[in-house]
């Protein structure tokens, strides 16, 4: 048993890399121009080749592929652990509607200070992001101790997500006609437009989280028991839920500060990850979500940018066509 | 401070610091049994979760080896007590080895990591619960009877000095209740750990417990050893028993006997009438029972169920007076059943009221 384990957690983990350097390299080969396999690897190794192509690949789609790998990431580890806080399969940044109190008040900071005249830096979006998550998750925390059903509680949090998205709405309606382009298509969720500057900010934060919450692991391997028996085992409870909030937000506010709101990562990867891994400890759920969450966008990000090229998708039409019917069956299942 | 290994000094427990049961004191040492018995509702789970520090005290203090529990770190106290509740867990994708082993908490490092010697106390933590098969299974889908031994099993490895448990055989049925208990027994007296536990079953409470404390209302009905405790007429004032009754020597409770002037007339001895007893009150026919002698363990059933029992001193042959009076009654019965095949010399007149009935013409049943 255990060894059939141990094979089966490095099956995983080797398919998983496998697939992210396959998509590494398809992400950067595909596009309105074409490079051959050769060239890429030239372009990344050496940075010599045709000057159009390297600063193709160096300015555009390298940055937007690593922001994909980091954001998608952080967004499977947040809703891992989301779900391990309320105990809640279906909780997630997205459908608890954290990642649209995010959107709120970043539409809110960039509108006010783009009118100013002053453009907003990636720490101030980041900073932002985080306050809107933080206002969420404080509704939504609220509203748990009163909602007993895991399912009313996914709703109050949808609820709460469409407020949000209505004033965000609202104000994007009456800004200035020149920020509107940028902020309408931030809204909706994309990749595109990532600069190394921003890269730098995202790996710096996520990573940091990232160690902070594998730290946490045996902890939230206690909390999997129940409040009371990690207790028992000795966890420190409001300083343990105090940093899974904290953590999870930080790590959803990073997203929805570069990329937008992104559905269902958050649900849907860790998921899979469980049913492949078959095991939810978290010392193996916290890095399998990481890839998970990184291969799931790096895939979405490939379809949203080539099925209807030269015309782009929104990531999240993409995220929700795979992830809400994982969504869906995880529902049915537990009704059985 | 007292010497006792745990002890509780004028606690004073409730919710939102609104008082539910006041001045609770009691001692236990290492190798005993503290159990909490009381109604419904009466608070037992509230004082275990002031116990377990879930609730925070709202007077009085709690000490382990004299130290106040509050000044204890939690990896301590994780090394001193370990829990079983009676709320339901659903782990997800995590066999019974897996709960067993989270036991390991306090003595793993950073990240949990199990060692060797982890394993091993793992293993034979399951093996004294006789749960070892089940190591590999899928925690949820277990029995009642065995997820609780494995809870146990989950205890053990935390290597405590006392455990405590909220109704540890609630859903449990006889058997595995009596295995339970049994492994618990086991566990006091190998590993002279001290166990406070909630439960239900006032017969299996009499039995295993060194101590009793008594929940009712907003203070401590009573607290002592078993024998101080279990007394007919205290535990039906604890549990409010209008309708039945409870026997402190059989340790059972009985349903009310049927009211009503008495149909049947019972002759009976040595424990024969028992099941006719218990068939009459079953299908709520009044009866009475005559003549028992007053050590008789039919009388002692009888005094619940009869509607009217004649009885004579213990040790003494029936007197006339007790056989007339037996007389009268049965003439007013319908119906005679004797339990008795045969008659010695306490009892003759036990015949010779037998004789009578057939002589009256009655309907008699009598041992085939």
């Amino acid at each position: 048993m255990k060894r059939s384990g141990s094979i089966r957690y490095a099956a995983v983990f080797l398919l998983l890399t496998i697939v992210l350097l396959l998509l590494i390299v398809w992400n950067i080969n595909s596009g309105s121009v074409p490079l051959s396999v050769q060239e890429i690897l030239r372009i990344l190794l050496k940075k010599e080749g045709d000057p159009t192509a390297v600063s193709i690949v160096w300015q555009i789609r390298l940055p937007r592929i690593l922001a994909a790998i980091l954001l998608g990431g952080a967004l499977a580890v947040s809703g891992f652990l989301l779900q391990t806080f309320f105990h809640n399969p279906i909780a997630g940044p997205f459908v608890l509607g954290i990642s649209s109190g995010a959107k709120l008040v970043v539409a809110l900071v960039m509108i006010f200070f783009l009118e100013k005249g002053i453009t907003v830096s990636s720490g101030m979006m980041v900073l932002s992001a985080f306050v809107g998550s933080m206002i969420s998750m404080g509704f939504v925390l609220l509203l748990s101790r009163r909602v007993q059903r895991m399912s009313m509680l996914v709703v109050a949090g949808v609820m709460i997500g469409y407020i949000c998205s209505a004033i965000t709405d609202f104000v994007v309606t009456f800004a200035d006609d020149s920020n509107i382009v940028n902020l309408h298509n931030w809204s909706l969720g994309s990749f595109s437009g990532t600069s190394f500057a921003q890269v730098r900010v995202i790996a710096v934060l996520v990573l940091l989280a990232l160690a902070a919450v594998f730290l946490l692991s045996k902890p939230i391997s206690a909390y999997q028991l129940g409040e009371v028996y990690a207790q028992n085992m000795g966890v420190n409870i409001p300083l343990f839920r105090a940093a899974l909030i904290l953590l999870s937000s930080l790590l959803s506010a990073c997203v929805t500060a570069f990329a937008g709101p992104i559905s269902f990562v958050g649900i849907a990867v860790p998921h899979l990850m469980k049913t492949a891994l078959k095991s939810a400890r978290p010392i193996l759920m916290i890095p399998a979500c990481f890839f998970g969450g990184a291969v799931f966008c790096l895939l979405c990000d490939l379809i949203a940018r080539t099925v209807f090229s030269p015309t782009e998708l929104s990531i999240s039409s993409v995220t929700a066509v795979f992830g809400a019917p994982i969504v869906l069956m995880i529902m049915v299942r537990r009704q059985k | 401070m007292s010497d006792y290994y745990f002890s509780a000094e004028k606690m004073t427990v409730g919710y939102d610091k609104k008082p539910l049961i006041r001045e609770i004191s009691f001692g236990l040492n290492r190798g005993e049994i503290l159990t909490l018995i009381g109604p419904n509702g009466a608070g037992k789970s509230t004082i275990l979760k002031s116990i377990t520090r879930q609730l925070t005290l709202i007077g009085g203090c709690v000490c382990l080896e004299s130290r106040e529990l509050g000044n204890i770190s939690g990896r301590d106290l994780a090394r001193k007590m370990a829990v079983v509740l009676t709320e339901r867990i659903r782990p997800e994708l995590m066999t019974c080895k897996d709960v067993v082993a989270t036991g390991r908490y306090p003595y793993t490092g950073t990240l949990g990591l199990l060692s060797a010697d982890d394993h091993r106390i793992v293993s034979d933590a399951l093996k004294m619960v006789h749960a070892l098969e089940l190591a590999d299974r899928d925690f949820n889908a277990i029995s009642d009877g065995q997820r609780q031994r494995v809870l146990l099993a989950r205890a053990i490895c935390q290597e405590p000095e006392i455990i405590i448990l909220d109704e540890p055989t609630s859903f449990l049925d006889v058997h595995h209740k009596l295995e339970f208990l049994a492994i618990l027994k086991k566990l006091v007296k190998e590993k002279q750990v001290a166990v406070i536990m909630s439960l239900h079953e006032l017969d299996l409470a009499q039995k295993i417990s060194d101590r009793i404390l008594c929940v009712k209302g907003d203070h401590i009905a009573r607290y002592g050893a078993p024998e101080e405790i279990f007394r007919t007429e205290f535990i039906k004032d604890l549990y409010d028993l209008t309708e039945g009754i409870y026997d402190a020597e059989f340790g059972s409770v009985e349903l009310p006997a049927p009211a009503g002037k008495p149909k049947v007339f019972v002759i009976a001895g040595g424990g024969s009438g028992i099941p006719v007893f218990r068939r009459l009150q079953r299908e709520g026919i009044p009866f009475a029972v005559g003549v028992l002698s007053e050590n008789d363990i039919d009388w002692k059933a009888a005094s619940h169920l009869a509607t009217r029992v004649i009885s004579d001193r213990a040790f003494c042959t029936i007197s006339e007076e007790r056989y007339e009076e037996a007389l009268e009654c049965m003439k007013q019965c319908e119906r005679v059943i004797c339990t008795l095949e045969s008659f010695g010399e306490m009892n003759l007149k036990n015949q010779k009221l037998l004789k009578k009935a057939e002589e009256f013409k009655m309907s008699v049943e009598i041992p085939t």
